[in-house]
């Protein structure tokens, strides 16, 4: 027991250093920093016949849903593999489905790629491997919640903001920040949604971010007790103005379209589809940002298929997958030339793909570790599963 | 072959090993085996860095549970809806059950269960969907057929659970309660009716008490799957949530927090089955 | 019997209602896979067709209704052979611990979904390192079917008495012949009727399957799950459960007949 807390400390201390030092530290350091020593593949050989995914509805289409949307079957005929695909419904079941060691490559949120990553369940990803990663916009690249110490751990790819949404007929004044979700006050009580995931929780954190800065939060998915409680407060005082909380895009995009809710969390796919359905409503990104999600595909440690999982990673980042992905799940592409391909030529503008300056105040999806993510050594932040914990007991206080 | 057949005949013995020897492994060793494995994980915690199962043996899990308030108003909240839905099927069930089994001709008494059973075959999901189209609140099905007349939409929340959970469990309890009034001889009811009963005294007196055990068969279902359901709540439950929504969320971050929750569920059937053990309603399913 | 003509009028509006309650909402679900709103709303402002014909489109749906059935009966047929032999076991058998027997029986089905799913997966997964596939969600189906085989069998086997089998011996049938030839024919209806509930549970479960389910292995319902995750055609799930409930006069139907074969059938039948 002693032996356990003593060893933990020393990779919390480590990981904390390491996150410090940022990605400049050499690749020595990857063995000390918490991350179980997973190897890389160093040379690409034949195919194994099939390649086995996790990935969110809609990332890998085979033209079974829609006999236009398919860039399964041309990498099946082209590389001999195979693709067997498991859909995740959330997070949490990706992790647990990497965990079993069936399933080669994952489509992980940032809410679940760190905890793939520390569990030993990802390994680094040979980014030389994949011609197609040259082409991967920057700024995706090698950022915290898909890489350690400069190593990366996957292929970036797609990314969007949650954004605020309102019915333009009836929020007038428009909002301008998440203070309006907040508001004690509002006169939409009643009407108002809140995305039904503990990392929720990042919303009120983002928003204490910028209301009360003596909490001193500098990222929403590092946050120690205090920081943390006074956010569980804060989504604690909205409960009594939700009508409901948003899972599936059905029910989210139903309630816009009956006036159930007019205020909110949404997406930019869930605002296109209201918006061809009639609804007078807008998403903004208000002006102090937001959080979003990045997803990365990922391979795991024990995959048996390596070879059909490196080929299909660098299939589904070609500008003609990566285009067709965006567009049928409705986010922006990760590859700077699938701007190109899109049969929506708005379709990259629509989703600020390029606009660098657009992401730059969305925190993406991160998960919240024991170690701080903020860089700060001196206090305990809380991990994942007391976020969950903490979402239950809210959702059924 | 022969001699097979002879050993087996002479060794009763023998013959039963054979018949119990796989569904005993079966139930005991898979179900059970799998159900204990569970259960003991609830005494166990995970690993704040890797999020893993660590296997020693604590009671914080369960600490958490009844320290919280939370959790005691999402036990409270699930039973309640359990009861609701289970004592409205009931209510719902009978006369129709009756009205099948003791009053209908033959021909249409078929075509009445076939009515009943087509509904099961209508997807779960699709018809919780259904529902948030009726229900929805001011341009659902229910406002615009209702509306007219002054009946409003409850809206989404506990009694759009209620309802929901009612109509996907109801077949369920009109059956057995059917397959039990069909079994009641007529000729019960008439002797009662010419002792003098009013048809109310020997429904009360004379039926009831033989269906017993249907219901209670009935019962479990409409219970037991309300108490579990955690697809209905997301759905139509507006805010709420039930038990089975905290087992769901943090099943796979915090395996052994869940198992914690999902001891709840089992005690209370575990309870509710030690309780009709002996009304004959196990063998009514 | 005599009951009273004002008595059969209230059940017969009871009854009324009880089954406007179960159609209505599924007469929505048939207006709706003709409306044109992709989220359902309502009332429908136009009609379409267009659902229906990319639902014949689809080919995922069809893998997935083969994927359905095949795991149906799968864990039909498996429910059936564990069912019957303990019903036989425990009908003609006295052996210690026969009282538990129907506890253990129907303690798969009484169990929240959410606990048994948790539970076979937690087994499968972690202790015993097997892969999720059609065989875990197969295993785990079978094991809540089991009881309505059992229940079926125990209550025909009940009413069969022994004096037929008896007579088969004392006319010199062995035991397999006896079995083939009196006991098997006797039966058939309530394994039947038995056999189509399970199937139907199996069929539109959901919770256990989201457990066990491996890679590629997409049921119908797990199927309809994930469409509500896509943001492009979920009316389409409408087009499929409004199908499912025309295709599913073909089973009841048939249970239908089997119940008339038989003097009172099997449960549910």
């Amino acid at each position: 027991m002693h032996k356990k807390r003593l060893f933990s400390q020393i990779a919390v201390a480590s990981v904390a250093a390491l996150i410090l030092a940022g990605c400049s530290s050499s690749n020595e350091a990857a063995t000390n920093s918490g991350v179980p020593d997973v190897p890389m593949m160093e040379k690409l050989g034949d195919g194994e016949g099939q390649v086995n995914l996790v990935a969110w509805a809609g990332y890998v289409e085979n033209g079974s849903t829609d006999k236009n949307v398919d860039w399964v079957t041309g990498f099946e005929k082209e590389t001999g593999c195979k693709v067997n695909v498991k859909i995740g419904s959330t997070s949490d079941d990706m992790v647990a489905l990497m965990k079993t060691g069936e399933y080669d490559v994952v489509s992980a949120s940032g809410d679940a790629s760190l905890r793939l990553i520390y569990g030993g369940d990802v390994a680094p990803v040979n980014t030389d491997l994949i011609p197609n990663y040259a082409d991967i916009f920057s700024n995706l690249k090698l950022q915290q919640w898909n890489s350690v110490d400069g190593v990366s751990y996957g292929v970036p790819h797609g990314r969007g903001a949650n954004l605020l949404a309102y019915n333009t007929d009836v929020v007038k004044p428009a909002p301008t920040s998440w203070a309006s979700v907040f508001d004690a006050n509002s006169p939409y009580k009643g009407k108002i949604t809140a995305y039904d995931s503990p990392i929720y929780i990042a919303d009120a954190a983002l928003y204490l971010m910028n209301t009360q800065p003596d909490l001193g939060i500098k990222y929403p998915y590092a946050l120690d007790q205090k920081q943390f409680d006074a956010a569980i407060e804060v989504l604690k005082a909205q409960k009594p103005l939700i009508g409901e909380y948003w899972g599936d895009y059905l029910k989210h995009v139903a309630s816009l379209k009956s006036g159930g809710t007019v205020l909110g969390t949404t997406w930019q796919v869930n605002i296109n589809l209201a918006k061809s359905e009639g609804v007078k409503v807008e998403g903004i990104k208000p002006a102090e940002g937001s959080t979003g999600w990045s997803d990365t595909w990922m391979i795991s440690s024990k995959a048996k298929n390596p070879n059909c999982a490196y080929m299909w990673m660098n299939h589904i980042a070609s500008p003609a997958a990566n285009a067709g992905v965006a567009e049928w799940f409705g986010e922006a592409p990760s590859n700077a030339k699938s701007c190109d391909l899109t049969a929506d030529k708005n379709h990259c503008a629509t989703f600020h793909a390029a606009d660098d300056a657009y992401w730059e105040n969305v925190y993406y999806w991160n998960t919240p570790t024991e170690t701080c993510l903020d860089g700060r050594t001196d206090v305990k932040c809380l991990p994942y599963a007391e976020w969950v914990k903490a979402w239950s007991s809210l959702r059924n206080s | 072959m022969q001699s097979i057949a002879n050993t087996m005949h002479k060794k009763p013995k023998l013959r039963l090993v054979a018949l119990l020897t796989a569904p005993i492994l079966w139930l005991v060793v898979a179900y059970l085996g799998a159900l204990a494995t569970l259960l003991v994980t609830a005494f166990f915690t995970i690993d704040s860095f890797t999020g893993n199962v660590v296997q020693t043996f604590n009671l914080g899990n369960f600490q958490d549970m009844f320290t919280d308030a939370a959790y005691k108003n999402v036990v409270l909240r699930t039973l309640g809806i359990a009861i609701s839905v289970t004592v409205i099927c009931t209510i719902l069930a009978i006369p129709m059950a009756f009205y099948m089994a003791k009053i209908a001709k033959p021909k249409s008494q078929k075509i009445l269960v076939a009515l009943i059973l087509t509904p099961l075959w209508a997807s779960y999901l699709v018809k919780i969907y259904a529902w948030r189209t009726m229900l929805e609140p001011g341009n659902g099905v229910l406002d615009w057929l209702l509306g007219p007349i002054g009946f409003n939409s409850p809206g989404f929340g506990g009694p759009a659970i209620i309802i929901g959970l009612s109509y996907l469990w109801l077949p369920y309890m009109i059956l057995p309660i059917y397959a039990g009034l069909e079994r009641l001889p007529n000729n019960l009811l008439d002797a009662s009716g010419d002792l003098g009963a009013h048809n109310w005294y020997t429904f009360r007196r004379v039926v009831l008490p033989l269906i017993f055990p249907s219901l209670v068969a009935g019962s479990m279902f409409t219970f037991s799957l309300s108490l579990g359901d955690y697809i209905t709540a997301t759905i139509i439950g507006g805010k709420l949530q039930m038990l089975g929504n905290v087992v769901y969320q943090n099943f796979s971050i915090n395996l052994p927090f869940a198992a914690t929750i999902a001891t709840i569920p089992v005690t209370i059937m575990a309870i509710y089955l030690w309780m009709v053990r002996r009304t004959g309603a196990l063998a009514s399913l | 019997m005599t009951i009273s003509r004002n008595a059969r009028l209230l059940l017969a509006s009871l009854l009324g209602v009880g089954l406007a309650f179960i159609y209505i909402p599924l007469t929505v679900v048939v207006i709706n896979s003709f409306n044109s709103s992709r989220t359902f709303s309502w009332p429908p402002q136009e009609f379409t067709t267009k659902w229906w014909t990319m639902a014949l489109d689809n080919t995922g749906v069809r893998e997935a209704l083969k994927w359905s059935i095949l795991a149906g009966l799968l864990a039909t047929a498996i429910a059936l052979v564990l069912g019957s032999s303990l019903a036989f076991a425990v009908s003609r058998y006295n052996f210690f611990g026969k009282e538990v027997i129907s506890l253990l029986v129907v303690l798969p089905i009484s169990l929240p979904g959410v606990v048994t799913g948790i539970a076979l997966n937690n087994a499968f997964t972690k202790q015993l390192g097997m892969s999720t596939g059609l065989l875990t969600v197969v295993i785990g189906h079978a094991t809540f079917c089991i009881v309505v085989v059992y229940n079926n069998a125990v209550a025909r086997l009940r009413r069969m008495g022994t004096s037929l089998q008896e007579a088969s011996m004392d006319l010199g049938a062995n035991g397999f012949t006896t079995f083939r030839l009196i006991t098997l024919p006797n039966m058939a209806s309530a394994l039947l009727a038995g056999g189509l509930l399970a199937f139907g549970l199996s069929f539109d479960e959901i919770v256990v399957t989201t457990f066990t389910a491996g890679p590629g292995i997409e049921t119908l319902p797990i199927w309809i799950y994930n469409n509500l995750f896509r943001p492009n055609q979920t009316p389409i799930v409408n087009v499929v459960a409004a199908t499912l409930v025309f295709i599913s006069i073909v089973p009841i139907y048939l249970s239908q007949r089997l119940s008339s074969d038989s003097s009172s059938g099997g449960r549910f039948s």
